[in-house]
């Protein structure tokens, strides 16, 4: 494993980063209260904690790379283009959620900015973002693909199946583990043969493994442009492993009960959004910046979640359409 | 009359490969994935002349790898290529089976759209060649059980070839079933730019009888019990259903609104077959154009066994056959 080093970014440019974080973290609060309310249906997974994650990642990427998220995925959606409003009217089983009503929380998508799905089984879009990294390799476009997945993915077949075949095709695809230490209500090293359940399974598959602080923003960043680089530069996959931590539970019903207040108060303290409001007042930022950052951001979710409450339901007609290209839903003649 | 000495003939065998490179040859997005496909030709020699003439940018081997397979040709599919995936035996699409019943039939319809998934999965399919329970068995009603796949599943070299460019063609997810048992079979070739449309069956021999709904291997099967049974002076329409999905049953009732009767003779298990669906739709809409019961000619409810003698016991056979039309003509 190799290890990464903060570099200085911008002030602007954290500032910026901070503010996406706090839209993601607003976004969730809301969803969660929403859900409380009886607004939001069926179940959430909710990112808050790993925002850092998804937003350090995007801000390594390029508009048109490709980034494939799990069913704990709001953070990975809205950092790639999706808007508040849209993907809360989702988890409301609104007609203008992203996907119509018809995925929900688990599925939002924003395919036109290469956001190509949250997916709901575990470890199978591993295997689809080589494809689409194959893809970009044969069209020569030198886009990049990004996988988003649980500590709990690095234990099913797909996950070893797909960097297999990633490093012997040498496709640009990274593997982002983002490891909160929990698989669903199970500590993941009670459960995993290696102390770094993805990282130290990338040297068996002949790829660099990196660790790297998944709740400070710009060591994301910094460690992503360095494995992005290697892929666009046909050089190969790399699995980087994001330590991070939920700040809810696993899903709607757990309050996490099974770890302990010492583990959660550590890491609370270390939240994304704490550690980069602390970076930009060290590089010189005064708090009133940093307060109005998060004034824009709470001011987007709330009139997100005023436009997604007002928005119409979705129509029982569309439960007929999308099947087929064509528009469908017809099986026979 | 046509020449017949003029008329080209090809094997099922033959007719795969050369279905695919038109296909290669006409569309530079499509791509081939799987196992010993490459410079091996196929297991099943299905593939030979592929890697020799498009090369190794097109003809992808891979390891023994089902999942990394099929999310290889999903990904690629939704970013603007068309992927041709081989799992090898059919038996063997449950290894990958996520893909194809949670994964790529779902991803257009639970994105609302966003999302398009044009690919093509072959296997090769079904029983007859002694290779016992994890390597003859007839899986494509387990295809059917899943809303949002397209499934073609040809009897013919030339409905191969026409079936095929359909399938790659398609902006939707189509199971390709090749029959093993089919492979060696001959048949005329198929002309250049031969296309058949997914969802068409084909009305493969002419009578007033009975109607016999069949499909892949239980085509010629089932023509076969038509030849001898002329002799009894009983007279039976054979439809080749080409496709599980789309199902033309337009075709079906029209058979039935001559006949009025119905037998059905599929491969897969009599329990969960894609008979049932045939017949249950008859059942539904079409009960009064029948003058006789329904029946199912299926493989028992039993594990494929390996010795011939057990297997022709468990899988449809034209004795099988035979006798079920009798029984139902002496109704």
């Amino acid at each position: 494993m190799t290890e990464n080093t903060i570099e200085r970014v911008a002030t602007s440019t954290l500032l910026d980063w901070y503010e996406q974080m706090a839209v993601i973290r607003g976004t969730e609060k809301a969803a969660h209260d929403l859900f409380l309310r009886g607004l939001v249906k069926g179940t959430t997974h909710l990112a808050a904690g790993h925002e850092a994650v998804a937003v350090g990642t995007s801000a390594a990427l390029r508009p048109d790379d490709y980034v494939f998220a799990t069913y704990r995925g709001h953070h990975h959606a809205i950092a790639r283009g999706a808007t508040p409003e849209g993907c809360l009217a989702e988890l409301m089983q609104k007609a203008t959620g992203v996907c119509k009503a018809k995925g929900g929380s688990m599925h939002l998508t924003q395919a036109d900015h290469g956001m190509l799905g949250s997916y709901a089984i575990v470890g199978a879009h591993l295997p689809m973002a080589n494809g689409a990294a194959w893809s970009a390799k044969l069209r020569g476009t030198t886009q990049v693909a990004v996988a988003f997945f649980g500590d709990g993915a690095t234990n099913i077949g797909a996950f070893h199946e797909a960097l297999n075949l990633a490093a012997v095709w040498k496709l640009p695809v990274i593997f982002v583990c983002e490891n909160n230490r929990y698989m669903e209500y199970t500590p993941i090293a009670s459960v995993t043969s290696v102390p770094n359940p993805a990282a130290d399974r990338a040297a068996a598959n002949g790829m660099p493994g990196v660790l790297v602080d998944g709740n400070d923003v710009v060591a994301v960043h910094d460690t992503m442009s360095v494995a992005v680089e290697r892929a666009r530069s046909d050089n190969g996959p790399t699995v980087v492993e994001a330590l991070t931590y939920r700040h809810f539970g696993h899903s709607r019903t757990d309050p996490a009960t099974y770890r302990p207040p010492e583990e959660v108060e550590e890491w609370m303290a270390r939240d994304p959004l704490t550690v980069a409001r602390q970076r930009l007042l060290d590089f010189g930022a005064s708090r009133e910046v940093v307060d109005a950052a998060d004034a824009r951001a709470a001011e987007v979710v709330a009139s997100a979640s005023r436009a997604a409450q007002d928005a119409p339901a979705a129509d029982p007609a569309q439960a007929f359409t999308d099947v087929w290209a064509d528009g469908g839903a017809a099986w026979r003649t | 009359m046509a020449d017949l000495t003029s008329v080209q003939m090809t094997t099922y065998r033959d007719a795969v490969a050369d279905g695919i490179a038109r296909e290669l040859r006409r569309d530079p997005t499509v791509v081939c994935i799987g196992e010993d496909i490459g410079k091996a030709g196929g297991v099943f020699k299905t593939t030979v002349g592929l890697f020799e003439e498009f090369g190794a940018g097109r003809v992808w081997d891979t390891p023994i790898s089902e999942q990394a397979i099929m999310g290889a040709a999903m990904g690629a599919a939704m970013t603007g290529m068309r992927p041709v995936a081989e799992i090898m035996f059919s038996d063997f699409l449950a290894c990958c089976w996520d893909y194809l019943a949670n994964e790529i039939p779902k991803a257009r319809y639970m994105t609302g759209g966003q999302l398009t998934v044009p690919l093509v999965v072959r296997t090769a399919n079904g029983g007859g060649l002694g290779f016992g329970a994890q390597h003859s068995q007839s899986v494509e009603n387990w295809a059917l059980t899943v809303p949002g796949l397209k499934i073609a599943a040809p009897s013919t070299p030339s409905d191969v070839v026409g079936l095929m460019a359909s399938a790659i063609r398609s902006d939707d997810p189509v199971v390709f079933f090749e029959h093993k048992g089919l492979f060696a079979s001959k048949g005329e070739a198929a002309p250049p730019g031969h296309v058949v449309p997914l969802g068409e069956a084909r009305v493969a021999r002419e009578g007033s009888d009975v109607t016999v709904v069949a499909l892949a291997a239980t085509v010629p099967l089932a023509l076969a019990a038509a030849a001898e049974l002329e002799g009894d002076g009983i007279s039976l329409e054979v439809i080749d259903l080409r496709c599980l999905v789309p199902l033309d049953m337009a075709t079906v009732f029209g058979s039935l609104s001559k006949s009025s009767r119905l037998i059905v003779v599929e491969e897969n298990p009599y329990q969960g077959g894609w008979g049932a669906t045939v017949v249950s739709i008859v059942a539904d809409e079409g009960f009064e154009m029948l003058d006789a019961p329904i029946r199912r000619v299926a493989s028992e409810n039993v594990p494929l066994p390996f010795a011939d003698a057990l297997e022709q016991r468990v899988i449809p056979t034209v004795d099988k056959l035979v006798e079920a039309v009798r029984r139902l003509m002496s109704y």
